[in-house]
Formats: C-alpha cells, structure tokens, sequence
C-alpha cells in the first residue's frame, strides 16, 4: 500500500455503523482538523468481529492494531496516546497483526484458524476506492484471464479448482459455466444473486459493502468466459450500503476500463446492472429471480429448460451467488492447485460462516471446508454466552435444519451436512443454548416460509400452512399424539410436490428437530411442559424477590390482576389467575421477572 | 445517483422491466403507491392495472397506504428470534397501540416486522428509519420510543411557536 504515514481506519459496514462507527469517524475527523496532517482517516468495510463493533485500526508500517468496543471517548485517547504518543492501549486492543502475521489481542482466537480467501479484502481496504483494490492486486486475474487465457482455458481452471456454488446446492461451478458456454446466442447473460434473503446469514452483504469489486471482477471473467455481454447484479433493496458501493464501485470500474467496450484492448464487451430486489425471499430461486428482473411476480417455473439454455429474457444465462464470483479472481492469479489444496477433497477451498445467535463472538468467519462445527462455535465462536449450554446449530436458514450438539465432530462441506438432514445452505449459522425451545425453533421457520411462499404449488401453499397450525397448536399446549406422524408425513408430501427450492426445503427444521428433539415434541404434547421453558403457554411467571424494587408498574401492568404486592415492596405473582399474556416481562425496567 | 420518478417516466422508452424500479421510484416519492400512480404508470409501460397491483401485492417493499413519519423496522429474524425479540415487538406493539403494519394515530410511526437486517451480532435489534439500535431490552427501547415521541413534540411546540412570532 502506498503510505507510510499512520493511518487509522474505522469499520464501517453495516454493523459498525451501527453499532456506532458514525460518531467514533466524526470524532476522529474532529481531531484530524484541530490537528491537520497528524493521520489519514479512512473508512474499511467489515472486518468481521461484529461483537467487538465499532473497531479502529491504527496501521503503521507494517504494523496493524485494532481497536474494539471503541467510543468516542476512547477514540480521543487513542489518538492522544497512540497516533501522537506512540503507546499503545493494550487493555482495548483486539487484534494485533505485525506483517501480515497475527501477533496477540483479546481476539486473536477468532482471528487464528481462519483463511481468508474472500474475505481477503474486508476490513483493509477503502471499498470505495478502486485504487486500494488494485493495490492489493485487484483486476490481476481479469488482465490475465482476458489477454492470456482462451474462454475455455478459463472453465477449465474453474473445474479444476474444485469450487462448488456457494449460494447453498453446491454445484460445480466449472460445469454450470461449461453448460452456458456451449449454447449460442445473439446475447447471454451473467447474474449475480445478491438477493440473500435467509434471516441470520449476512455474508454477501459483509462482502458487498467491503469488497465490491471483488464480486465485479469475478463476474466479468465469467462473463468472459461464458461469452455474455450483459450481467445484472440482483440485490435485496434492505441493503442500502451494499448497492451505494456497488453503483460506486462500478462507476470507477467502467472509468479505468475494466468495463465497457473493448475491455483492457482485449476486444471484449461487457456491463454491468443492478436490480434491486423489493423484499421477496422466493426471489433466491433463480427462476424466479429472473421473472423478478423481467419486471413481474418472482415466481419460479418448471426446469428444464435449465437457465444455461434459457433463463434471463429466455436467454442462456449463467447465475451464481456473491460468494462464488468473490472466489474467482484469486483462483485464476493462485491458480486452481492452491485452491483445491485448501478444504476437503470434494469440497475445496473456503467458506464463509455468519456466526449469530447465542455464541460470545458473533460475526463474519471464513474457515477451510472440512472445518467441525466444534471448532466453529467453540475455538472461533467462543463458546456459549453467559456460560450456558451448546445445545444445536440451526444452519442453512429456512430452508436448513438443526444439528444438535452431540453431532458437533460434523465436518463443513457439501457431503457431511445433507447427511445430518440439514442443508450447506449460504452460510448463516446460528448457534442455540438451552433456553431455545427446538419446537418454537420449527414453528419459527416454518412460520417465515409459509408467508414467503409464493402460492404456485398447492403442497407448498396449503401444507405448510398446515404444518404451522399443527406446530403453533404444539407450542401452545394443544398438541394431540399424532401430530409428530402429521407433521412427518406432510413434511415428505411437500419436499416431493413442490416445484422449487423453498417449497423443497421449507419442511427441513420441522423434520430436522423432530428426528434429534423428539423428546421435546412429546414432552409438549404429553406433559404440556416446555423443557426449555420458552414456550409462553405453557410456563410459569415469577418474580425475583432480590431484582424487584416494588415499583408497582408490573401490577399495573396485569390485565387480570394475578400481581399482589405494595409499593416497594416484593410482588408475588398468583399463577392461578396469570394468563402468560407476559405484559409484566416487558413492563419490568429492573428484569426482575423470569419464566420456568 | 438516484432519478426522480418523473424523471424516470420521462425516460422510460418501453424497455422490458422498468415496472418494478418505476414502483420503487413511485414509493421513494410519495412514501407509498397511491391509486394514480398505478394508473399512470400501468399507462406508460402499457402493462395492465391488474397486473401492476399483482406484482406491488407479491413483494413486500411496496405499500399501498401512507406510512408514519418514521417506520420502524423491528427485526424478527432467527438470531433476534432467539435472543427475545419477541418481547422487544410486544414492548413496541404496547407502548405505540399498534401492530404490524399498523400506523399510530397521529401519524408518526408504522411498525413493520421484517426477517432479517443482517445486524445479527447486535441482536434483538430494530431499525427506526435509516438508524439502527441494538442490544434492546423492554425499557431501552420505552425510552427510545419516548425519546423520538419528545424531540417530535419539541419540534411541533417550535413550529407552533415560530408560526406566532410572525403572526
């Protein structure tokens, strides 16, 4: 990189700002004008440690020290202390990085047993300025790809890596690009899926808004070659940041001629679009992904004929994930051996986990295929929060399922988990303790795929609705015995009839817990309790007598007058009279009130 | 960057899927799609009313009422999910007297439950027009919503108090 001064550079994707990065670069900005030419002050896209938002990197020489949990306050002091003192603040520092090596911080155990491939970006370079990208060899592998590599030297190198669709299925990439490769037509196209869609899972986003052109590269050497002449990048409108670094990145792309007409003299076409998606999860599924581009309802159609033959404007078309495209440059500059030599045999290189839920250090890793669920929640993750216990993780969104812990020696890769029932999916994991209710967990999913569904096959629109009444009646203490069979039987009915992915899927978290927690299901069904005392109906409330002041705003509260107690004095709640409505839980300012 | 919706109808020359941007633009503009919108448009592209309003009931983005002064966007994804937003969503359904997709009466907020907005780190989390809050429990968020119903009536006691100076 090209200075040598210090430079401090704040995290600004989505989770700094809001975790507060803003007001953290606005008091640094102050400083820099009471004291001009004392640093450079830059923004970076995620670095990846969600949890310790907002970070501040200081980077001198060679030598990188981040910053967590940082206020504006703490901002001042760095600046004081380290910028102009050259002390550094040991007690707040999360990460240590001295020549590309990581040397110490409180974090480094979140940091070590990763591998960043498409991450490689993330959290070092200004995404807004296509100069850091190529300064970190950015728009190599196009140049190589465009003026020494034949197309179909391209695919090949593509297949020889190994590398598998990321958005979830896992097919080959090489292959899916051969098949758009061998039909002809006046006009193809490249789409780039952005629309990520599966709550919990916010990689594509982490890459878009930290790295874009990474993303653009990898789709125009695909563009290249596939021969198509358009792409079309289709991202979820929720993503406001996502697609401002997009438009810009693709602005300075076009600018320095990576994009046009005659790209790097090569004689090549190509540009890019972006579609903003308008909130439908259906949309993830590529057919329906088109029908969104064309400017109708998302709904998915009968395949074959497969996209490569006639997808977009029934046009051959090659459609792969941000994650995918994210691989391709550093595949073609390293060369498809060192990809595949990373992973397992038949999952090579990478993949990158959103780590959410009940683990102390959520966020952003990226880890070799064949890395064990163990490793993930508990080296890189850190194990549970308030030291409670792993109990399962949910992976692969709606459409996944959930693996329990006694099952965490699981390797990640496209073979062990369909094994567990559950699906690779895009990469969102999300860990549960024992507070979670594995059958609320189902109803939760399947509550969310039910009102997605786009309505095209009966199965999907009716069964699922089904399901989710059986599962709601379960969760409120109304289950009959036969509903597991029900639910199992539907559950085989809909995955069979259904046309697309999501109706294909949408049983997984029901089948999923009931194959692992079924003694959750009957103990609901059978002895209206709730094991992991999270389903309202069928709990008891009470107060803490040490947590509750006598506020009297609890009783208040009660729409039937189940709390007895005077003012500043400890309340009692008669479960007799209690109808779980929890309007006292929310109420309480001092959370002096529990559930069992 | 972004084009203003008369500005897009203008430009709009028949190619093949402006419908949805030209929605979008519509929204941005008039917080939401009203009636003559939909006429107008549907008679620009030549595509039907009918199914114009099809593809503005398939996708959530769009609206057909007026929103609140300021939408909440309270996230109900699964790690909000396991982390209580449930009770963070009663809070805001208790303190404000509406539900999802509800508006309050003096038209300040519209609640909104969404899926996910991928700060799943920060969880239970909402999102009040463009800024995020984190981390919420029952009383943070009362005093959230508290704060935002006090700077919008100290902003209408000095409108108010504006509008009698000149007078």
């Amino acid at each position: 990189m090209k200075k040598s001064k210090t430079q401090v550079i704040v995290g600004m994707g989505t989770c700094g700002l809001s975790a507060g990065a803003r007001q953290v670069h606005d008091a640094l900005s102050a400083l820099l004008a009471e004291h001009p030419g004392s640093f450079e002050l830059s923004g970076t896209g995620c670095i990846g440690m969600c949890y310790r938002e907002p970070l501040v990197e200081v980077r001198e020489k060679g030598r990188r020290t981040i910053y967590g949990g940082v206020t504006p306050e703490l901002a001042a002091e760095i600046f004081e202390r380290h910028v102009r003192g050259g002390d550094v603040l040991e007690e707040n520092v999360a990460l240590n990085i001295a020549d590309g090596e990581i040397e110490g911080g409180q974090e480094q155990g979140f940091q070590i047993l990763q591998r960043k491939i498409v991450l490689r970006n993330c959290g070092t370079i200004d995404p807004e300025s296509i100069g850091e990208y190529e300064g970190s060899g950015g728009y190599k592998a196009l140049r190589k790809a465009l003026l020494e590599m034949q197309p179909g030297e391209i695919i090949e190198e593509v297949k020889k890596s190994g590398l598998r669709g990321r958005g979830g299925a896992g097919f080959p990439t090489g292959l899916k690009w051969s098949f758009a490769a061998r039909y002809e037509a006046d006009r193809k196209y490249i789409v780039c899926n952005a629309d990520e869609g599966d709550p919990g899972a916010f990689m594509d986003r982490s890459v878009l808004e930290g790295d874009p052109h990474s993303v653009i590269e990898g789709m125009i050497i695909c563009a290249r070659a596939i021969g198509a002449s358009y792409g079309y990048i289709y991202c979820r409108a929720e993503y406001p940041l996502a697609i401002r670094r997009l438009t810009i990145a693709l602005e300075a792309a076009r600018k320095n001629g990576y994009l046009g007409s005659d790209i790097l003299g090569s004689g090549f076409d190509f540009d890019v679009k972006i579609k903003q998606g308008a909130g439908a999860f259906v949309c993830g599924e590529e057919t329906a992904l088109f029908a969104s581009i064309e400017g109708k309802r998302g709904m998915p159609r009968i395949r074959p004929p497969f996209p490569a033959e006639k997808g977009l404007w029934g046009k051959p078309t090659n459609n792969n994930n941000v994650e995918t495209y994210a691989n391709i440059p550093w595949i073609i500059t390293n060369g498809a051996g060192a990809y595949a030599a990373i992973g397992t045999e038949k999952s090579t290189g990478t993949k990158v986990f959103a780590l959410a839920g009940k683990v102390v250090r959520g966020g952003l890793a990226e880890v070799p295929m064949g890395t064990t669920i163990d490793t993930l929640v508990n080296e890189v993750g850190g194990g549970i929060k308030e030291g409670r216990k792993f109990k399962a993780v949910q992976m692969g969104g709606p459409s996944g399922g959930c693996i329990p812990a006694s099952l965490g020696q699981t390797p990640v890769d496209f073979e062990s988990i369909p094994a567990t029932g559950a699906i690779m999916g895009s990469g969102g994991m999300v860990v549960l303790d024992d507070t979670t209710c594995m059958v609320e967990m189902a109803r939760f999913f399947l509550n969310f795929t039910q009102s997605e569904s786009c309505g095209k096959c009966t199965f999907c629109r009716i069964g699922t609705l089904r399901m989710l009444e059986i599962l709601t009646r379960i969760t409120q203490g109304e289950g009959e015995p036969e509903d597991i069979e029900r639910l199992r039987t539907l559950g085989a009915q809909i995955k069979e009839a259904s046309l697309c992915g999501l109706g294909q899927t949408a049983p997984n978290p029901v089948l999923t817990t009931i194959r692992y927690f079924r003694d959750e299901y009957e103990a609901h069904i059978r002895d209206k309790k709730c094991p992991a005392g999270s389903c309202q109906a069928l709990v008891d409330f009470f107060i803490d007598p040490e947590a509750c002041t006598g506020c009297t705003l609890c009783a208040k509260n009660c729409p039937v007058g189940a709390i007895s107690g005077s003012a500043k004095q400890v309340h009692v709640i008669d479960n007799s009279i209690c109808v779980k409505c929890g309007k006292c839980m929310t109420s309480c300012n001092f959370g002096a009130i529990y559930k069992r | 960057m972004e084009e203003s919706f008369s500005y897009r109808l203008w430009r709009y020359d028949g190619q093949p899927g402006e419908l949805i941007p030209l929605l979008q633009s519509a929204q941005d503009h008039f917080g939401y799609i009203p009636r003559r919108a939909i006429r107008y448009i549907a008679g620009v592209t030549g595509v039907p009313e009918s199914e114009v309003y099809g593809v503005i009931t398939f996708y959530s983005q769009f609206r057909l009422q007026p929103m609140g002064k300021h939408v909440i966007r309270a996230c109900d994804g699964t790690a909000c999910h396991v982390s209580g937003s449930r009770m963070i969503i009663e809070t805001i359904e208790d303190e404000l007297g509406i539900e999802d997709g509800g508006t309050t009466e003096d038209g300040l907020f519209t609640l909104s439950i969404v899926a996910c907005i991928g700060c799943c780190s920060l969880a239970p989390v909402i999102m009040i027009d463009e800024d995020t809050h984190g981390r919420l429990t029952p009383s943070s968020l009362r005093k959230l919503l508290r704060e935002y119903r006090r700077r919008e009536k100290q902003a209408a006691a000095a409108a108010e108090a504006g509008c009698a100076d000149r007078a």
